[in-house]
Parts: C-alpha cells; sequence; structure tokens
C-alpha cells in the first residue's frame, strides 16, 4: 500500500510541475519547476528498483542540462513574458504554426491513449519490475546499450548533433556570414 | 531487545553526524582564521576565550542577532529559497558517505550495524548527483538577489560547476573501474591490505593523476580560493552573497564548509582506503578516518592561503584544456589496464 501511496504522489508532483512550467511567464521559475519534475521522476524510478537510472537522471538532467538552462536564462536575462507583445505578429501566431500544433498535439494525444490501453492489457500492479534484472545492474545495462540497443543510442547522438545544428542555424542572425 | 534497540541506535547515528556537521562548519572557521594567522606570522582571532578559541560562539551569535534584509527588487521567493537549497544539498550529500566499518556497539546489538547514514548501492553517484544540485542554492542567490554583482557571481558559479564536474565525475569513474563497485563501502573495502607488507593498497598509489584531478576539481566546486570566482571579493563585493544578511548569509558559508568535509570524506573513501590502515584493528576505523579527513581539511585551508585567484579566463582554460583532458586519458589508461589485468 505504500508504494501505491508514494507512487501517486510522485507522479502528481511530476505531472503537476511539468504542467507549471508551461503556465509561468518568468522563464526562472519554469527551469526550476523542470528540475522539481525530474526530481519525481527519479523518484519514480527507485521506486521500480531502479537506482542507477534515478541517479542518472539527477546528475544528467537535474544537475547538468538545468544548469546549462539556467546559465541561458540568466546570461540572456530572459524577461518576463507578457500578454501584450503576444499580438497578431508573432511568429507562433502564424495560422499555420496553429494547425500543424493542433495535428501534433492531436497525435500525441492519441499514442498515449493506446500506450495507456496496451499497458492495461499487461496488467501489471504499479510498482511491478518487468526487466528488473536490465536495469538493476550497472554492467547488464551497459552491455545491453551497446549490443541491443546500439542503433536507438547512436541514433539518439544523432538527434541531439541535429538539433545543435537547427540552434546554430536558428541563432545566427540575418546577414551575419 | 534488539528491534527495539536498532532504530535508536540508527537516530543517535543521525543526531550526531548532523551535529557533527554543524559543529565542523564552526570549527573550521576558526581552524582557518588561526592557521591563516600562523601563516601570515600574526595569531588569529585571540581575544574570545583562551587563545581565542571561543571566536566561533561569538561570531554565531552576532549572526544570529543581526538584521535580516532583502532587497525590494528581489525575487521573494527565490531569494529564501536559495540559502536553504544549498544547506540542505550539503546536508544530504553526506548521508551517503560511510565512515566507519561493522560495529555491535560492544555487543549491544546481534547484527552488527554499519556506520554511515545510509548504505546505497550507487554511493558515488548519489554523492556525485546532490552536490552538483547544491550549485542551484548560488546561482538562484546570484540571480534572486537582483543586483549586477550577485548575478555575476551566479553565472560563474553555473559555468565553473559545469566545467570542472566533466572533470571531478571522470576521475571518479577511474576508481569505479578499479573497484568494480559503484558502493562506497565495497570501493572502501577493495583497499584493504598492503603490498610488499609495507605499502597500503590505496588507489592513491594506483591513481595518482586522478587523486590529483580530484583534488583540484573538489576545490573548484566547493568554490574554495584559489577557484573562489563566486565571491571574489576584489571583483564581485561579495558575489552572489552581496545582498545577504544575517542567518540567511550564514548558511552559505556553512553549506561551503560542509561540503568541504563531504569532499575530504569521499576522497578519504576513494583514494586514501577511508576507515583502513595497516596495523590499526577495525574498531578504531572511524579515528583514522577521522584523521584523514583533518588532513585533507587542512590541505584545504593551506591551499587557500597560499595559492591566490586566477583569472577567470584561466579557470575555464585549465578546466577544459587540461583537466579534463587529462582526466580522460587517466580514465582510458585505467580502462585499458583493468581489462588487461582481469581477463
Amino acid at each position: 500500500m505504500p508504494e501505491t501511496v508514494t507512487f501517486y504522489l510522485f507522479a502528481a508532483l511530476a505531472v503537476g510541475a511539468s504542467a507549471l512550467v508551461i503556465a509561468q511567464r518568468n522563464p526562472m521559475y519554469s527551469v526550476l519547476l523542470l528540475i522539481a519534475s525530474f526530481g519525481a521522476l527519479s523518484g519514480l524510478y527507485i521506486q521500480l528498483d531502479a537506482p542507477f537510472v534515478a541517479v542518472a537522471q539527477i546528475i544528467i538532467y537535474a544537475g547538468a542540462i538545468m544548469v546549462l538552462f539556467l546559465f541561458v536564462v540568466m546570461l540572456l536575462n530572459a524577461p518576463k513574458e507578457d500578454a501584450a507583445e503576444w499580438d497578431r505578429s508573432h511568429p507562433l501566431r502564424q495560422p499555420g504554426v496553429a494547425r500543424w500544433g493542433t495535428l501534433l498535439a492531436a497525435l500525441l494525444i492519441v499514442q498515449l491513449a493506446s500506450a495507456l490501453m496496451a499497458v492495461g492489457e499487461y496488467n501489471n500492479p504499479v510498482g511491478a519490475q518487468s526487466d528488473a534484472t536490465t536495469v538493476n545492474s550497472v554492467a547488464d545495462m551497459g552491455r545491453s546499450i551497446f549490443t541491443r540497443h546500439t542503433f536507438a543510442f547512436e541514433a539518439t547522438s544523432i538527434l541531439i548533433l541535429v538539433a545543435m545544428v537547427g540552434a546554430v542555424v536558428l541563432a545566427r542572425r540575418e546577414g551575419d556570414q | 531487545m534488539e528491534p527495539f534497540i536498532r532504530p535508536i541506535v540508527l537516530g543517535a547515528m543521525i543526531f550526531i553526524v548532523f551535529n557533527l556537521l554543524i559543529m565542523a562548519s564552526a570549527i573550521l572557521v576558526l581552524a582557518e582564521r588561526k592557521i591563516m594567522g600562523f601563516m601570515q606570522q600574526r595569531y588569529g582571532p585571540y581575544l574570545v576565550g583562551p587563545h581565542g578559541m571561543l571566536q566561533p560562539i561569538a561570531d554565531i551569535l552576532k549572526l544570529v542577532f543581526k538584521e535580516e534584509l532583502r532587497p525590494k527588487g528581489a525575487d521573494k521567493w527565490l531569494f529564501t529559497l536559495a540559502p536553504v537549497l544549498s544547506i540542505v544539498t550539503a546536508f544530504v550529500a553526506f548521508a551517503a558517505v560511510p565512515f566507519g566499518a561493522e560495529t555491535t556497539l560492544f555487543g549491544l546489538l546481534d547484527e552488527p550495524i554499519k556506520l554511515g547514514i545510509a548504505d546505497v548501492n550507487v554511493a558515488v553517484l548519489v554523492v556525485f548527483a546532490v552536490t552538483s544540485m547544491g550549485v542551484y542554492g548560488i546561482v538562484l542567490a546570484g540571480w534572486a538577489s537582483n543586483s549586477k554583482y550577485s548575478l555575476f557571481g551566479g553565472l560563474r558559479a553555473s559555468a565553473q560547476m559545469i566545467s570542472y564536474e566533466l572533470a571531478y565525475a571522470t576521475s571518479l569513474a577511474a576508481v569505479v573501474l578499479l573497484a568494480g563497485s559503484l558502493s562506497l563501502r565495497e570501493v572502501v573495502d577493495a583497499q584493504q591490505g598492503t603490498w610488499f607488507g609495507v605499502l597500503p593498497q590505496w588507489y592513491l598509489f594506483l591513481q595518482p593523476i586522478g587523486f590529483i584531478i580530484y583534488v583540484i576539481a573538489g576545490v573548484a566546486e566547493t568554490n574554495r580560493a584559489p577557484f573562489d570566482f563566486p565571491e571574489a571579493e576584489q571583483e564581485l563585493v561579495a558575489g552572489y552573497n552581496t545582498e545577504y544578511s544575517s542567518v540567511r548569509f550564514a548558511l552559505f558559508p556553512q553549506a561551503e564548509y560542509i561540503n568541504m568535509v563531504t569532499m575530504s570524506a569521499v576522497a578519504t573513501d576513494l583514494y586514501l582506503g577511508g576507515w583502513h590502515f595497516p596495523g590499526v584493528p577495525p574498531a578504531f576505523g572511524w579515528i583514522v578516518f577521522l584523521a584523514k579527513v583533518s588532513m585533507f581539511l587542512f590541505v584545504y585551508i593551506w591551499m587557500r592561503w597560499t595559492v591566490p585567484r586566477y583569472r577567470y579566463d584561466q579557470l575555464m582554460m585549465f578546466g577544459w584544456k587540461y583537466l579534463f583532458p587529462a582526466s580522460v586519458l587517466n580514465l582510458i589508461a585505467t580502462a585499458a589496464l583493468v581489462l588487461y589485468f582481469n581477463a
């Protein structure tokens, strides 16, 4: 029973903090709420008997990546978002953006629903250990990442590279060579 | 008897460690000022109590009774949260550090209890994760104060943390490879015994480069001189804590001293064999541990009053161009040797 209680506690914290991330006008608060959400996720990992994944989540996301986020927010001194700036001329307000966004959101909802339905078929109770032996041992996890899941692993690094190139292209101002 | 006493013993251990850490920061302030005085050929604090021994108490009383100020433009929530965050992470990090062998407390317990708050099987990573969260306290303090000096301090802290954490973690990984475990207790127990009957089997002798990298990165992680850029007095008034006063201010240096203790304790566990010393029975292990940690703390203070602060660009260049590549090479060489000798 206490496992169920802590599960719903961490889950509510994760979902609530994530929802508040996009509800904040102040980017600094968004970053902090995202860190709280990562912390709650790491609590869920501990409950799944995966302490290594939980700590890796804290080190990589909450510790390293979010420090970079914070650094950028502070360096740019990003101002609070104002409703007045959020007018028709804003690039995110163009009709094409809205249509595509709605389509993607609908797709995401369908995918989430189907994933939840698929989980229901396995009939696993909360906190059940499916792949526990693999996730539990650091050595086994390293082996499976570099053997069975090599393709996904390498594909992820290409994804990060694409994001980096994209950021460079987006950040370059018009007229810059 | 047993199920009744065990929680009490555990609770007592937590209470003692918590209060020792608080005491340690007070004692370290006095030690710092006394050693600095010695190095600069003067007495240091001398008026409060015999030889100035009661100076920390006077300092604490002064800080507690000062008025708490908050600048008008400061962010109310984050300004209050920042010092709390840094002190909490400082305490939590020590929870995963083992500091002694198993003991039954002179037969009081049927099953031996492990000296250490929490015995986590990924303790090395837990300590690293929690100490890396500690930078948020400093960064938030810098941002929430709404002052340019504080902001620069916070910015420097985050950049410095990212740069030196890499080298720090890579030197940790080399030790983990040698011990074949992520548990600090198992790392310590892998360092028992001696080579040729004289030299203790400490990882210090197998990982001399890793040890040096660890100590340098550890000084940078705790923001101590010569890496005290977040508060660089000569440039930034007092850096991230410029706008703080009273107890809120006191929590920052306290967190720094507790982090110093944690850093030294982890270094003792990883490189100096923890509570093992040739010829000393495990029952006195905690004394050995305390002695090793004190030695480390002395080196920290020694370094602060000997080496002047670098320039900021030198800090970045040193971290990325020398320290990080050196630690990666150290890791690769260690991995190759471990593979060669274990296969």
